[in-house]
């Protein structure tokens, strides 16, 4: 149960290997955190710095593009830790240098970014209503916003995981439990370590922080930096022949 | 039998869940007890005027227990009442009060009902001198998770009494309750006022006068620093009797035991912030220069009781992100960490409008129950204010260092161990409740996250 701060006391991450979720994580820690579940594939330990002493951080086997266990695998988290209150859905993969030219990695690329999402997703949400309270952090991207021709393979995974996250929201509304989707620009993390910085780069702990003032203000959407908001508004709607040459 | 899903929050509005509310009478919840607990449980809820979470079900069950056809009886001869669990003290006053009775224990407020009063084992003014509602009680009629009603009394199941009494609704459903009501010539109460500059004086002032009267309290003014620091209103009253009465209030002991409070509006939502540091000086400044340097006088019982009744949802005036209160208690030896924690409070800067300070006496016995010997301080907080719970699980290490403990009906914030901390008899309680409850029919939010249960 989250306390009068909006702290959790556990939190279930997906993804369990993400420097943004571990940044969520430690913003949102606190001494009412008891439990972090870090979900990834091979389950090998992961660790996360400058937590409170007194958090148990635990790492799980958990394949995002494995969709038929992902019920069974919220289920039995919960059983063994107590309600979920925040949930971070935090896997997902850029995506190789030839990824938009090939089809078999493109359909790799949206079973885990879009079908794994969805699925586990759809798990989450099932057990955040069973408890009658809960938060779903979804990890999307402004890339999913507008995709751009360098990247529209993993802009389109984006896109279709942003859409499911706020359409599930709209359906849990009533229920108690709440998605919120958060769309940052580009962040220094390791997977865009060597890539070009974009415009209003930021770091995990800019993120941390958005997700952390947006669950204690209930939103439904946030976007790191906040000002992305307004970029993106009308960056979506400039000509294509200007959105073309911004992705230089 | 009503039912809706609904999502629901304490008094300071945070942190809510959704549960199923249902509004039943006590035979229809022992018949559908086994489709009402679920996979979730059940918990009791009266009016809702816990801080936190202690009567929310996330995604369980909550009831709301309607009074029966013949909710309050009262025996005049011993002034014994036997109320049922779902009346509110407001409804009880109302017929109690015309008849010469006064409740033997109020909190601040009229809007709790008396079966939150007994799982609260709720204190007030008079707990130096009556101790907390729980010693009050003869009788409990409890609906336990076996499906069976029993009558209890402290000699007759004193495991399941002592558990029950500020058991937060976790050891059965309380039915009905019966305790010694107190006689009452009018209503009104005589109280003497007096500001005090700070609180070395305050300490001072109720350390000596406390035994003279029946009720006391302290307003204290957390926004006041320097010399000023914890400069206070004390009043302190008793009930008054009909001859002080006629000397001066003639007009009110013409009619000296009426009874009808006035309901007041509710206070709008999303009013002006209030929350700004200036408003709270200034509004604490004028509540404290209004007040005469002594005054001698009388307060009607409401007046006196429950100020705050006077607007109804006056918690909206906090904000949309809700508020907390944080109560706590340490033992009278320890009134230099109360001085302390007080300084801290008021450098800090996020304190509300009013804080209280009281004296409390005896404890009553119940394994959960918060009052003990000590010095209780009570104050709001904003939810919205980030950065303020590392600085309270600061005030929670000074308090649990020194033997205080934290209110259960004020917590939204706690943890296991700050609980367990505070309450030594906590695993007893447990044992008796897994013993009157081994498939965890009762449960809350509060109770899941403060691993009560």
């Amino acid at each position: 149960m989250m306390n009068a701060f909006d702290q959790p006391q556990t939190v279930l991450v997906l993804g369990g290997r993400s420097d943004i979720a571990h940044a969520i994580v430690r913003e949102l820690g606190s001494a009412s955190l008891t439990t972090v579940v870090l979900a990834h594939r091979g389950g090998g330990d992961v660790t996360i710095d400058g937590l409170p002493a007194g958090a148990n951080v635990v790492s799980v086997d958990f394949d995002a593009t494995d969709h038929g266990s992902h019920s069974a695998f919220v289920e039995r988290v919960a059983a063994e830790y107590g309600d979920l209150d925040v949930v971070v859905q935090a896997f997902g993969q850029l995506g190789g240098d030839t990824v938009n030219n090939d089809p078999i990695e493109a359909g790799d690329l949206v079973d885990v970014n879009v079908a794994g999402a969805v699925s586990s997703g759809l798990a989450v949400a099932a057990q955040l209503r069973t408890q009658g309270h809960g938060v779903l952090v979804v990890l999307s991207s402004v890339a999913g916003v507008r995709t751009r021709p360098s990247n529209f393979v993993y802009g389109a995974t984006k896109a279709g995981q942003d859409a499911f996250a706020t359409g599930l929201g709209h359906s849990l509304v009533g229920s108690g439990a709440r998605v919120m989707t958060v769309r940052p620009g580009f962040v220094r993390s390791a997977m865009t370590d060597g890539l070009d910085e974009a415009p209003f780069a930021c770091d995990p702990e800019d993120v941390a922080v958005a997700v952390a003032a947006g669950l204690r203000s209930k939103k439904s959407v946030v976007w790191a930096p906040g000002i992305l908001r307004y970029v993106f508004a009308v960056l979506r709607i400039v000509p294509g022949v200007v959105w073309r040459k911004l992705d230089r | 039998m009503e039912s809706e899903q609904r999502a629901l929050t304490g008094w300071g509005r945070t942190a809510p869940s959704v549960a199923t509310l249902v509004r039943a009478s006590a035979d229809d919840v022992r018949s559908g007890l086994t489709d009402l607990v679920g996979d979730r449980g059940v918990i009791a809820r009266g009016l809702g005027r816990s801080y936190g979470d202690p009567a929310q079900n996330g995604g369980g069950t909550v009831v709301e227990l309607q009074p029966g056809e013949d909710p309050i009886r009262i025996d005049s001869a011993t002034g014994i009442a036997r109320v049922d669990a779902g009346v509110s003290l407001d409804r009880l006053l109302r017929v109690i009060v015309p008849l010469g009775w006064f409740v033997p224990v109020t909190p601040g407020t009229r809007f709790v009902t008396v079966g939150g009063a007994v799982a609260s084992d709720i204190h007030g003014k008079n707990h130096h001198a009556d101790g907390s509602f729980g010693a009050h009680c003869t009788s409990l009629t409890m609906l336990l998770a076996d499906g069976s009603i029993h009558s209890i009394t402290p000699t007759s199941n004193a495991d399941l009494w002592w558990a029950t009494i500020g058991g937060m609704g976790l050891t059965g459903l309380i039915l009905d309750v019966s305790f010694q009501l107190i006689p009452i010539e009018t209503r009104h109460c005589t109280v003497d006022t007096q500001r005090v500059p700070n609180l070395d004086a305050l300490i001072e002032k109720m350390e000596a006068s406390d035994h003279l009267y029946r009720y006391t309290v302290a307003w204290i003014d957390l926004v006041a620093t320097g010399k000023h620091l914890g400069r206070s209103v004390l009043s302190m009253g008793n009930h008054a009797r009909l001859d002080e009465l006629r000397e001066t209030n003639p007009k009110a002991a013409v009619d000296p035991l009426d009874f009808d409070p006035p309901v007041f509006p509710d206070i709008p939502k999303q009013p002006i912030n209030v929350w700004s540091r200036n408003a709270v000086r200034v509004f604490n400044e004028l509540w404290y220069r209004k007040t005469p340097k002594h005054h001698h006088g009388t307060e009607s019982l409401t007046g006196f009781f429950h100020p705050l009744d006077m607007a109804g949802q006056w918690t909206r005036l906090y904000g949309r992100h809700g508020f907390l209160q944080y109560q706590f208690v340490v033992p009278f030896e320890a009134i230099d960490t109360m001085r302390t924690i007080i300084t801290k409070i008021s450098e800090e800067g996020h304190a509300s409008f009013l804080a209280v300070l009281k004296r409390m006496g005896a404890e009553s016995g119940g394994l959960l129950s918060f009052p003990k010997p000590g010095w209780t301080l009570t104050y709001d907080l904003p939810a919205g204010v980030h950065g303020l719970g590392p600085w309270l699980a600061e005030l929670d290490d000074l308090v649990l260092g020194v033997g205080g403990r934290h209110y259960l009906a004020k917590d939204a914030l706690a943890t296991p161990g700050v609980v367990a901390a505070g309450y030594p008899r906590l695993d007893e309680w447990k044992t008796i409740r897994d013993r009157v409850d081994p498939d965890g029919v009762w449960a809350s939010d509060q109770a899941r996250r403060l691993d009560l249960i």
